[in-house]
């Protein structure tokens, strides 16, 4: 079987030749077979969110190779891209648009990547059925509300909203960048279990970064951990079903030297304590 | 102000409708304060011109139509693919099309009182009300054709490019080529309705359009003050608004000369009324603002 994404030795680096330069992602190789959920976690400025970037071609990378389902993308520009990769990121306001409703955003999503792609296409009854059945699924209550603007709903329902969007038609890769970072636990925690739920269920290959190492460890089939632009350790298998958080913090050490310092990882621990 | 004045007033104003809606597209929709428009009226209306003294009328609007989408195409080129800020980009191309319009007409100016022109037919047929039935008509199938537009794919685009430029390369969608279309469709309209105004009073000349972008804006404004939130929550209410904005605004113009205002006092008068326009919706919200807090301190 084909692999869905292969990253070969790509590098990013921002500012080169100045003195900011900042080398974020470093010969970085990995390779994702077709349904794999791959979990990130790393120190700030590990480079988790350039990899994100590099993949989903909000720049070019500098230097290596990135194929997406057997196609070198390399440097197919984003919006190409787009059209068979999701994106959630740790904002929830940046994957929906506020003034349209949650059909017309629906739609969006839809019509743009759905068999027809004519650019004078519209939503049919049809559609609108397939969308309330949808969005019933998400159990936020958003099926009576095809008509509001997005920009009247919380940040947990906007996020799980993209999840929609983003998903709607089966993407080759989702890409989630902390995306429950900025929601309340409760809701946090409501809008992973549907991540969970979906990606499951469509086979859908994902990556998560998260700063949850709880999370990490619990979903999805593979952990890796980045320090300065590489991968500093992967976990899979019965390795990975074995580890602990303290586990994975020690190893962490054990590899890089020092402890793995991210604000809001920190923070995570003391939620789990 | 007399039925004859009034009508005159409403035909203009749906002709400057089409510039109302086109600014609906690239202001409202698009977030982009074109400036283009200025010199794609008057290239409109000098394209038109010349076609209707080689006796050409309704192919000097389909041309008025090409080279406002033209002139949109390379102000579009300008901000997405070479980097220059967009109200600079509009400056730009609006400073060249002041010697293209020239180029153009050949002349400051052009008269053609005894052309036959694109209202010569419906005045034929319907008298006095021809060129009323026919503006009608024009600007109605727009809005309709509009209104439908921003429901497709490619509107839905180019709304969601202006409501929320992060979602946008996320959702697969290239905000290069959603601003180019949209610059495109919105100097076609303005150029649109340079040619007609041109044709319906018989000439042309090089400063037609200047000032057009604040007029479009203000009637915009005055459209959606009257339509309220309706204007901003519904997809027909918007353009509806737009359209009648730009009537609104041509009577008020009306009434003022019609209290004799000075012709030279015009310009003033016209500022003074898109500045109010522009200024209406803040100035709500302080009123309201300062009878809370007057309300307040009397309950405190
Ligand atoms: N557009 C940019 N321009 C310049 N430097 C950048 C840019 N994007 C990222 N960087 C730098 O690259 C490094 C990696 O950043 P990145 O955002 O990938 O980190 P991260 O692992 O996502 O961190 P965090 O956990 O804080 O989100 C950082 O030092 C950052 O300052
Ligand atoms: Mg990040």
């Amino acid at each position: 079987m084909p692999e869905m994404l292969e990253l070969h030795r790509i590098s990013k680096t921002f500012g080169a030749g100045t003195i900011d330069e900042k080398k974020a992602v470093e010969e970085l190789s990995l390779t994702l077979a077709p349904g794999d959920f791959v979990t990130i976690i790393g120190g700030n400025g590990a480079g988790k969110s350039t990899l994100f970037n590099a993949v989903a071609g909000a720049f070019f990378v500098d230097a290596g190779r990135i194929l997406l389902d057997g196609r070198d993308v390399t440097f197919q520009p984003e919006h190409r891209r787009a059209n068979s990769i999701g994106r959630l990121f740790q904002d929830p306001l940046k994957g929906t648009a506020p003034h349209m409703t949650i059909e017309e955003n629906l739609a969006l999503a839809y019509l743009r990547t759905a068999r027809t792609r004519s650019p004078f296409g519209t939503v049919g009854k049809k559609d609108r059925a397939f969308f309330r059945e949808q969005l019933a699924a998400l159990g936020l209550g958003l099926e009576d509300r095809l008509k509001s603007p997005v920009g009247l709903l919380s940040g947990g329902q906007r996020q799980a909203l993209t999840l929609l969007m983003a998903t709607i038609v089966t993407p080759k890769l989702l890409l989630l960048d902390e995306h429950t970072a900025a929601l309340d636990p409760a809701t946090a925690e409501k809008v992973l279990a549907l991540t969970k739920r979906v990606v499951a269920e469509r086979h859908i290959t994902c990556m998560m970064i998260t700063h949850n190492i709880h999370s990490a460890l619990s979903l999805g089939n593979r952990t890796i951990m980045m320090d300065a632009g590489r991968i500093v350790l992967e976990l899979s298998g019965e390795q990975r079903a074995g580890m602990t958080v303290d586990g994975l913090l020690d190893a962490f050490r054990a590899r890089v030297g020092r402890r793995l310092d991210n604000d809001r990882i920190l923070l995570s621990e003391a939620e789990n304590a | 102000m007399s039925l004859l004045v009034l009508r005159g007033a409403v035909e203009q104003g749906l002709i400057y409708a089409l510039v109302a809606l086109g600014l609906h597209i690239s202001y409202r929709t698009l977030d982009i304060a074109d400036l283009t428009t200025d010199g794609t009226f008057t290239l409109g209306a000098a394209i038109s011109a010349v076609y209707v003294v080689a006796g050409q009328p309704l192919l000097g609007v389909a041309m008025a139509l090409l080279g406002g989408a033209l002139a949109g195409f390379v102000t579009a080129l300008l901000q997405t693919r070479l980097g220059v800020q967009p109200i600079l980009a509009g400056i730009i191309t609006m400073t060249a099309l002041y010697s293209v319009n020239l180029a153009v007409m050949g002349k400051p100016n052009v008269n053609f009182l005894k052309e036959s022109t694109v209202f010569t037919a419906a005045q034929e047929w319907l008298g006095e009300y021809g060129a009323l039935f026919e503006a009608a008509l024009v600007t109605g199938a727009l809005c309709v054709l509009l209104a439908l537009f921003l429901r497709t794919q490619l509107g839905l685009s180019l709304r969601a490019t202006g409501d929320n430029r992060d979602m946008v390369a996320a959702s697969s969608i290239n905000p290069a080529f959603t601003t180019t279309v949209g610059l495109c469709l919105a100097n076609a309209l303005v150029a649109l309705a340079g040619a007609l105004l041109a044709q319906y009073q018989k000439f042309a000349d090089n400063t037609m359009g200047t000032g057009m972008v604040v007029i479009g804006l203000a009637s915009l404004i005055i459209g959606e003050v009257l339509f309220g939130h309706r204007a901003r929550r519904s997809l027909v209410c918007g353009v509806a608004a737009a359209a009648v904005g730009a009537v609104v605004y041509r009577i008020i113009v009306a009434t003022a000369i019609a209290l004799h205002v000075d012709a030279k006092s015009m310009k003033l008068v016209s500022a003074v009324i898109v500045a109010a326009a522009i200024a209406a919706p803040a100035l709500r919200d302080k009123l309201l603002f300062y009878q809370k807090r007057r309300e307040a301190s009397r309950n405190a």
